[in-house]
């Protein structure tokens, strides 16, 4: 039989994997809510920066937090120009060729990535890698605590500016109703591309949290990707708090059943709750009922 | 005579190639009240899209405050203070009434959102009760005069109102009509886009007739009221 202490140490350690996962599914959130499209190429923006994050400590010495904020720009700026200068014109009004593009982009960067680095995993050695809190019953790592507190972090600065700020409500306007926000003389095209760059800054910032406990090769993107998006459905298609909540909701599960049924089965849980979710309540926790 | 506020030119514009408006000529002068008037589908909303840039023209020009709008942005167009306020109201249901009116001055004047927001609930005592209500949950007749308070933030030079009487009932248009007349009274310019042709001619100053994406009538209001193919060609007879 487990004891709760085991119980409770697994609970902590899934809500700190929940909230990477919260940080990766806000970007597939947030731009399914306003362009109301899947981003394929988004498990392969979080593959990209992890390789980023690697080369930047592996050759410069730089520490992955301390990345956190160039990372979070650079990738903001390369989201909203692949938007605004790629995807959107590519694409010509149509949501199909949305999808289309980005799968082609995520093949092109995962490929590319694959000619250079090859299929290896890679991980680097940070000097905190496995120092640890201890809090009795167990030990907590002391970068996965701090990449819990930093997820959290940028999921209220996003919500935020999401509500606060003038672009924010631009964000929220555009995502319900395009031609009232046009004639108040919102850029939709602007507001795209901005949201574009936040779904990958978002990314950005996980693979900052990731790289210190975790090891990147050109795939491993999709395997987070397809967790966020069970976490995206679990919580409601485009709503950041039902983001946020099922990320921790899935990373506890996973780690819990983890217990129970086995290390590498731990994401059998996630689906079967995921499947239950589509039966019971198809729009997900936050989900508006249409 | 000075160069009016707005005016179009053999204007012609319409979907996937097929033009609806079939070259047209207004003017509206500074400070003036002037509507449109025409059946369903004569292409009265698509004028104003065409107005504010949400429709290309495909011939002709539209000219304001001195400056050619024709190939303009719907931004741009915000931004030199031509204001649409579109049929349907297109409020943002899932943003409270004060958040709509904030956004009315996203791209002009937003230094004076305050002061404006503050004016609006003035005009309309029944937003100031609501600020923070969602604007979904609001009647028909509030989520009009939401629409009309969020293009009066932008102070417009020229205010394009689509229909704003539409859907409203017989207490309401009038109440609609009155608000229309004070706000014209400080000397705003407005485009009334109306089906409501007895009350939209009582308080415009002059008046155009579509019929098929053309004019086929216009004058004073005055002598409109009393012309007798007036109801023929509204009525499409
Ligand atoms: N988005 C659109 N796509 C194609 N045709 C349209 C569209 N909107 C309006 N139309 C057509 O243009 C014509 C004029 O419509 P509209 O400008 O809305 O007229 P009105 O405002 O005078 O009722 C109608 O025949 C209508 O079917
Ligand atoms: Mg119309």
């Amino acid at each position: 039989m487990l004891s709760p202490d085991i119980i409770l140490a697994a609970v902590l350690n899934g809500l700190m994997n929940g909230a990477i996962y919260a940080l990766i599914a806000l970007g597939l959130t947030l731009v399914y809510g306003v362009l109301h499209i899947i981003n394929f190429a988004h498990g392969a923006t979080l593959t990209a920066a992890m390789f980023v994050v690697f080369i930047a400590f592996t050759v410069f010495g730089i520490d992955p937090f301390v990345m956190i904020p160039a990372m979070a720009l650079g990738f903001f700026g390369v989201g909203y120009a692949l938007q605004r200068f790629v995807v959107g014109p590519a694409a010509q009004g149509s949501d199909n060729n949305v999808l289309l593009i980005t799968l082609g982009l995520s093949i092109m960067i995962e490929n590319g990535l694959l000619a250079v680095f090859h299929s290896d995993t890679r991980s680097i050695d940070v000097p905190y890698g496995f120092s640890s809190f201890d809090l009795g019953f167990t030990f907590l790592s002391v970068p996965k605590v701090a990449g819990f507190g930093v997820s959290l972090a940028v999921a209220l600065v996003l919500w935020v500016i999401l509500i606060r700020t003038d672009t924010g409500k631009a964000i929220r306007a555009v995502a319900r109703e395009r031609m009232g926000a046009e004639l108040a003389g919102i850029d939709v095209e602007h507001i795209f591309a901005v949201t574009f760059g936040l779904g990958a800054a978002t990314v950005a910032i996980a693979a900052c949290l990731l790289m210190p406990t975790f090891y990147v090769s050109p795939r491993i993107g999709n395997a987070f990707v397809l967790v966020a998006f069970t976490i995206v459905v679990l919580g409601g298609m485009g709503s950041i708090p039902g983001a946020v909540t099922g990320a921790l909701i899935v990373g506890i599960i996973e780690s819990v059943s983890g217990l129970f049924l086995d290390e590498s089965l731990g994401q059998l849980g996630i689906f079967i709750l995921f499947i239950l979710v589509l039966l019971l309540r198809p729009t997900g926790l936050f989900g508006a009922r249409t | 005579m000075a160069d009016p506020l707005l005016s179009v030119e053999g204007l012609v514009a319409g979907y996937g190639g097929v033009p609806i408006l079939r070259g047209i000529d207004i003017s509206v002068g500074a400070g003036e009240v002037v509507a449109v008037l025409g059946a369903n589908g004569v292409g009265k909303t698509t004028l104003n899209k065409a107005l504010s840039g949400l429709v290309k023209a495909s011939a002709g020009r539209i000219l304001f405050n001195g400056a050619d709008l024709t190939e303009a942005s719907p931004g741009a167009i915000v931004e030199a203070g031509l204001i649409h306020v579109p049929e349907g109201r297109k409020i943002l249901p899932n943003m409270t009434i004060r958040e709509n009116l904030e956004l009315g001055s996203y791209r002009r004047a937003k230094a004076h959102r305050k002061q404006n927001i503050e004016r609006m609930f003035t005009i309309f005592p029944r937003l100031r009760e609501r600020a923070h209500q969602l604007a979904g949950t609001l009647s028909g007749g509030e989520q009009q005069m939401l629409a009309i308070g969020r293009g009066l933030m932008a102070e417009p030079s020229l205010l394009i109102l689509d229909e704003p009487s539409l859907g409203l009932s017989p207490l309401l248009v009038e109440e609609m009509f009155d608000l229309i007349t004070q706000i014209a009274a400080d000397g705003l310019a407005c485009l009334l886009v109306e089906q409501n042709v007895v009350q939209s001619l009582e308080i415009a100053a002059r008046a155009y007739v579509l019929e098929n994406g053309a004019v086929t009538m216009s004058g004073s209001a005055k002598d409109l009221k009393s012309n007798p193919d007036l109801e023929k060609a509204y009525l499409g007879i």
